[in-house]
Parts: C-alpha cells; sequence; structure tokens
C-alpha cells in the first residue's frame, strides 16, 4: 500500500506549481488552469484522507469542489470571453484598467 | 407689592434691547426713541413704586426673590435670586433715575448720528446688566451683571468703530477689566470653596459668625478689591477710563460716571460683612482710594480736553468713595456715590451740551466766553461745579465732607494723612473744576464760528435741556439728605442705610446724636474743607480769568515748574510704562512663546504631523494597489503562507 505521505507530497507540488503557474504567466486562459490545478492538488489530499481514515466525507468534499470548480469554470470562462472582446487581448498585465 | 415685580426691573430694558436690537434698523427714528425711553421709563416707575413700599410702615427691610436654580451640582446650587434692600434701593434710584434721564438727553444728543437704534439698544442692554448687578443676592449673578456692564461699555465706547482711537479704547477697557475680573472670579471659587456657597445671606451670616478675621477673609477682600479696581477704576488698573471718553457723551455720563464705574464701591458695601472682618484689606482699599484721588486730581488739573478733565474727576471722586469704604463708612461712600451720580452725569451732559453748541469741539483752548450764549447749560453746570468743588450748600459738600469726617476720626496717624490727602484732592477738585468753568465759560472766545455748515452756537433742545435742569436741582439738593447734625440736619441717609450696614441693633452703641456727630469737630472739619474749596476757587479765578495765560507763564518759569507740568501732562507716563512694562513683554511671550512655540510648533505642528503620516501611508499603501492582477495574487499569495504559517508555528491562544 503506497503511503499517505507520497499522495501528499504529490498534492503539494501540484499545488506549488499552481501557485508559481498563477504569478507568473500573463495569459489568463494558463493562470485559469492553474487555479483547476491548485483545486485538483487539495481534492487529491482529500481522497488520499478520505482513504486513510476509512470515511467517505472526503470525497463528498471532493465532489463539492468539483462541482464549485464547475461553475467556477463557466463563470469564469464567460467572463474572459467578455473581457477579450472588449480588449482584444488575454495578457491580464494590459487589464489594469481599474488603476487611477 | 408683589415681589415677583421685580424680575420686571431688569428684564423691561431688555425687551427694549431686544426689540431695537433686532427691528430697530427697520424702525423710525421716534419708534426706536420711543421704545428705549418706555422700557426705561418703566422699571424706574417700579423702584418708584418699591421704594414708596419700602418706606412704608411694616415693610420688611429686604425683599428677595429666587427662581429655580440654575446651576445645581451636588452640595452646591446658584439660584437666580434678587435682593432689595435699603442699599439696592439707592442704587435701583441712581440707575434707573439717571439712566431714564440720560436716555431722554440722547434722543436729542444722538439725533445727528449714524446707528441711532444700535445705540439705544446697547444703553438699554447695559440697563439691563445694571440692575441685574444691583439687584443680584449672589456673587454669582453680581459677576454676571459686572461682566455684562463690562461688554456694554466696550459696545458703547467702541460705538464710533470705524474711528480707531474709538476701537482701541473699547478694548483697552475690556482688557484691563479682565484684570480686575480675574480676581473677582479668584475670590469667588475660595469663597466656593470655603463656604460652599455663593449667596451673600449665607456667606456673609457665615463669616460673622465664625469670627475670624485671618488670611483667608483678608485675601478673598484683597481680590475682590482688585475686581474693584478695575471696574471702579483705582490705581492701579485706573488708566482705561480716560481714554473710555471716545464714546458718546451720554455713554461717558451714563456708564463712565453715574453708574457702572461704582459698580466696584457698591460692590465693597455690599460685602462690608467680609471687609469689616479684613481690616488689612480695607486699609488697602482706602490707601488706594486717596492715593488714586490725589493723582487723578492732579492729571485733571493739566488736561484740556472737557471729556478728558471730567474722567480724571471721575476717578477722583470714585477714589474718595473707595476712602469712604475703607475707612468703614460704607453710608458715607453710597451717600458720595449717590451725589456724584447726579452731579457727575449732569457735569458730563453739560459738556455734552457744550460740545453739542460748538460742533464737535472739545478742547477747551478753543472755548470761552460761552456763558451768554447757552445760558441753561451754563447754570446747570455751574450747578454741578459747585457741587463737585463741595461748595455749601450743594450736594457734594455733604457727602465728601461726611467722608473726610469719617476718615479724620478713624484714628491713627495714617488716617490723618489720608485725610490731609483727601483734603488737598478736594482743593485740587475745586481749582480743576472752576479752571473747566472759567475756559469754558468765561473770557474771550476763542472758537471760530461755522455758520455755513450748522447753525451756529446754539442751545440744545429742549429733550436736552430737560434732563440738564433735573439733575441741576439734584445736584443742589442731593446732599441735603444727608446733612449732618452739627449743621442742623439729621444725616437721613445714615438712618436709611443703618439696617444694611449695622443690621445686629443690640450690639451698636445707642443712636445718640451727640455720640455719633462730633460736634465742634466736625463744623471746623467743615469748614477747613470748604475754605479749600474756596482757594481752589481763588486760583483758578485768578489764573484763568484774572490773568489768563498767566499759568503757561507759571509752568514754564522754572526747571521745576516745567518738568511738573510736563509729569502731570503726560499722566505720570503710566500709559507708557504699563506699556513698556506689561504689553510690551506680554506681548513678546505671546509672539514667541505662545504664537511661535505652541500654536505654530505644538498646535499646528501636531496637525501637520498627523496630514502628513496620513498622506505618507496612503502613499506607501498605494503601491500595493498596483492594478496589476499577479501582483494582487502575489499578495493573496504570501497572505495564505502567512496564515499557514501561523496556523502550524503560532502558538495556539485556546489551549
Amino acid at each position: 500500500m503506497v503511503p499517505i505521505a507520497y499522495y501528499l507530497v504529490l498534492a503539494g507540488v501540484l499545488f506549488c506549481i499552481g501557485i508559481a503557474a498563477f504569478l507568473m504567466k500573463r495569459n489568463i486562459i494558463t493562470i485559469f488552469m492553474s487555479i483547476e490545478l491548485m483545486l485538483n492538488a487539495v481534492n487529491l489530499t482529500f481522497v488520499a484522507f478520505a482513504h486513510m481514515w476509512h470515511q467517505v466525507s472526503g470525497q463528498i468534499f471532493v465532489f463539492f469542489v468539483m462541482v464549485v470548480a464547475a461553475a467556477e469554470a463557466a463563470v469564469g470562462l464567460a467572463i474572459i470571453i467578455a473581457l477579450f472582446r472588449v480588449r482584444q487581448t488575454l495578457n491580464v498585465d494590459q487589464v489594469n484598467l481599474l488603476k487611477n | 407689592m408683589n415681589p415677583q415685580l421685580l424680575w420686571l426691573i431688569p428684564t423691561l430694558p431688555f425687551a427694549g434691547f431686544l426689540l431695537n436690537g433686532t427691528l430697530g434698523r427697520r424702525l423710525p427714528r421716534a419708534a426706536v426713541a420711543a421704545i428705549a425711553l418706555f422700557f426705561t421709563l418703566a422699571p424706574a416707575l417700579i423702584v418708584a413704586k418699591l421704594w414708596s413700599y419700602m418706606q412704608s410702615a411694616g415693610a420688611p427691610l429686604a425683599l428677595s426673590i429666587s427662581s429655580r436654580p440654575w446651576i445645581a451640582v451636588t452640595g452646591f446650587s446658584v439660584n437666580f435670586a434678587f435682593a432689595v434692600d435699603h442699599l439696592t434701593l439707592i442704587m435701583l434710584g441712581v440707575v434707573t433715575g439717571v439712566g431714564f434721564l440720560i436716555h431722554l438727553y440722547s434722543v436729542g444728543y444722538m439725533e445727528h448720528e449714524e446707528g441711532y437704534w444700535r445705540f439705544f439698544a446697547y444703553l438699554n442692554l447695559f440697563m439691563f446688566f445694571m440692575l441685574v448687578l444691583v439687584l443680584s443676592s449672589s456673587f454669582l449673578l453680581l459677576f454676571v451683571g459686572w461682566e455684562g456692564v463690562g461688554l456694554a461699555s466696550y459696545l458703547l465706547i467702541g460705538f464710533y468703530f470705524t474711528k480707531d482711537s474709538a476701537a482701541n479704547a473699547g478694548k483697552k477697557a475690556f482688557i484691563v477689566n479682565r484684570i480686575g475680573d480675574f480676581g473677582f472670579l479668584l475670590a469667588m471659587f475660595l469663597l466656593v470653596q470655603h463656604y460652599g456657597s455663593l449667596s451673600f445671606d449665607s456667606v456673609f451670616s457665615q463669616i460673622s459668625a465664625a469670627h475670624l478675621s485671618g488670611g483667608l477673609l483678608t485675601t478673598i477682600a484683597l481680590l475682590l478689591v482688585l475686581g474693584a479696581t478695575g471696574k471702579s477704576a483705582q490705581i492701579p488698573l485706573y488708566a482705561w477710563l480716560p481714554d473710555a471718553m471716545e464714546g458718546p457723551t451720554p455713554v461717558s455720563a451714563l456708564i463712565h460716571a453715574a453708574t457702572m464705574v461704582t459698580a466696584g464701591v457698591y460692590m465693597i458695601a455690599r460685602c462690608h460683612v467680609l471687609f469689616d472682618h479684613a481690616p488689612a484689606a480695607l486699609t488697602v482699599v482706602a490707601i488706594i482710594g486717596a492715593l488714586t484721588a490725589l493723582l487723578a486730581a492732579t492729571i485733571g488739573m493739566v488736561q484740556h480736553d472737557i471729556k478728558r478733565v471730567l474722567a480724571y474727576s471721575t476717578i477722583s471722586q470714585l477714589g474718595y468713595m473707595f476712602l469712604a469704604c475703607g475707612v468703614g463708612a460704607y453710608s458715607a461712600g453710597i451717600f458720595h456715590l449717590m451725589t456724584h451720580a447726579f452731579f457727575k452725569a449732569l457735569l458730563f451732559l453739560a459738556a455734552g451740551s457744550v460740545i453739542h453748541a460748538l460742533g464737535g469741539e472739545q478742547d477747551m483752548r478753543r472755548m470761552g466766553g460761552l456763558r451768554k450764549r447757552i445760558p441753561i447749560t451754563f447754570w446747570t453746570m455751574t450747578s454741578g461745579v459747585f457741587a463737585i468743588a463741595g461748595i455749601y450748600p450743594f450736594a457734594g459738600f455733604f457727602s465728601k465732607d461726611e467722608i473726610l469726617y469719617q476718615v479724620f476720626t478713624h484714628g491713627g496717624a495714617l488716617y490723618i494723612f489720608l485725610w490731609l490727602v483727601g483734603l488737598a484732592t478736594a482743593g485740587l477738585t475745586s481749582f480743576y473744576m472752576f479752571r473747566l468753568w472759567f475756559k469754558t465759560f468765561f473770557g474771550e472766545v476763542r472758537f471760530t464760528e461755522d455758520t455755513q455748515h450748522s447753525h451756529g452756537v446754539h442751545e440744545s433742545p429742549p429733550m436736552m435741556t430737560f434732563p440738564l435742569i433735573v439733575l441741576g436741582v439734584l445736584s443742589v439738593t442731593g446732599g441735603w439728605v444727608g446733612i449732618p447734625f452739627v449743621l442742623g440736619g439729621s444725616n437721613e441717609i445714615e438712618h436709611f442705610l443703618r439696617p444694611v450696614f449695622h443690621p445686629f441693633p443690640a450690639l451698636e452703641v445707642p443712636f445718640v446724636p451727640e455720640l455719633v456727630s462730633g460736634g465742634a469737630t466736625e463744623a471746623i472739619l467743615a469748614l477747613i474743607s470748604l475754605l479749600t474749596a474756596a482757594a481752589g476757587f481763588y486760583f483758578a479765578w485768578l489764573l484763568y480769568y484774572r490773568k489768563p495765560g498767566e499759568a503757561t507763564r507759571l509752568a514754564n518759569s522754572t526747571n521745576a515748574t516745567r518738568f511738573a507740568y510736563k509729569l502731570l501732562d503726560h499722566k505720570y507716563w503710566v500709559d507708557e510704562i504699563y506699556q513698556r512694562g506689561i504689553v510690551t513683554p506680554l506681548l513678546a511671550i505671546s509672539r514667541v512663546l505662545l504664537n511661535g512655540l505652541v500654536d505654530t510648533g505644538i498646535v499646528q505642528g501636531s496637525a501637520w504631523a498627523l496630514t502628513e503620516g496620513t498622506g505618507g501611508l496612503g502613499w506607501l499603501v498605494r503601491r500595493v494597489q498596483s492594478g496589476n492582477i499577479r501582483s494582487y495574487a502575489g499578495w493573496l499569495a504570501l497572505g495564505a503562507a502567512c496564515v499557514i504559517v501561523i496556523v502550524l508555528f503560532g502558538h495556539h491562544p485556546f489551549h
């Protein structure tokens, strides 16, 4: 049986990759994807712990997260499309109209 | 008589003030005058009724009314409370009576002036506060009136506020009085601390019950004297009164001669219980009074402005009243207060009439020979001059003589000296008043008649001469209520005031005329002061009638006289000394310490530091709001990392 630490390390690595991409990337789609990556890293820990403790609640949480992520993706992608139509760009550094 | 009527006495003039102050600008002059006169006549009538009631058989010696508490804190409360005893009656009579006459005179005098409504509103306001002052039966309410008359005085001195000198004179009067008021306030604080009350009855009964004459009472009394020297223009705070002559002449007559300036004397007489237990303070009062009387009289000798002569003479006469109070002869002081109110109001009004006749000329060097031109003014003024000079049987003779007699018989070398000072002052008074009289009404004509722009020298209208005549008669007869026994009188006023100043007849020597009057001594003293007054008259006659110009020659004859004249002409350089010694250092301290350090440094500095600090912080925080989404994300991640660090390694507060 694979020890729990492996799962957690994997989840941590995935999460850090997500954060790094989130902070570094300029393309808003990539940023979106890195958010999904972070969410799934968390999902992985949930599942791992659920398996370890033989509890279902962790898995139920994962479903919740997936549902929220799906809803968020729908809204987020809609916003991205709207933004692209207005600004003709996906570069977040050029989307700073609120400043000043 | 319903005591509630007492409330009406001050509130009526206040109503007049409100009416004229708010609507007066739009009303015709006649209406303004009618309002002002009505609201001063009505309280005068109430006072007359009150007087006859208090004199009737079976009337109480004092009436008092009081409202619900005005200020109430634990263990200390003050009501609006009025009380009328015989002392208050005299003051009420003087204030409302003379006040009404002067209102009447002002209607004529101010005819051609701008700000007619403003003038009468202020005058009524003054009447309100003055009546509060004399009616009050507690220190606090007296202080309200005290400050209020100061305010009215300030407003009226600066009535011609477009003139720099008038505005400055108003400020000077107000500021100098603040120094005195500071003493008054401290005295009140001490009274509250030690007696827990400010009402006259309570404080005085506690003082007379304790039979203490310690340093505390002396301190309180001296602080009150400081207040009185401010209001009554005594050394060291007299300097404001001559400048107060910048106000219209009726104001000088009402406020700066007859009523307000006597408030200090009234206050000392009112607090006689306190002062009787503080003999040291009384001695100070006597010395201040005598010195002020002499000092002001000497300055008055060389003044050329007719109103300034009268101003210095007012200071000098107030000194007499202080002297009387200082030897415990309060009724003599109040007697002189009353006769002085008559003849000094008369003198000012007559001087006003002269000024009016000459179209605003106040310098006596440009008067002369007016006797035939303005006869009513001349004759009434003559009555006033004879009264103040102390010529028998005019009013001033009796009151001044009573004071000098009381000082002489007080005992002790100091009081003999003070009597001499008083006597010398009487001679000087007679001299400078007759100087004024001769220079104004006799001799050659020294004014140039301007018939083009005005209608030349003319007698004042009846509106102005009527008060002059009434006051002229009072200046003759006003003293007859205090004719001493030795001259065949019965000293009515002493009897009248006896319940106020000697409330415990059992403790007093029974009232025997032979004991009270000094007999031969009094007659001799009266003769001496009459001779002194005659000497004053003689020298004035010699120098200003017989040989005009002689005075100038005399003043320039030797170095010593030249110096003496210069000294008097510059009023002993007191204004300059105050300017150099007090005003300039105070200004310097204010500029450097208060303005420079405290205001600019601390007050403005802290505000500046606050704005700069907030601005700087804002500048710093604004960097965070870059508008760059990735930087927001970075902050977010950093925050989350911080939270995790705290959760993992932080000390959990609940364990």
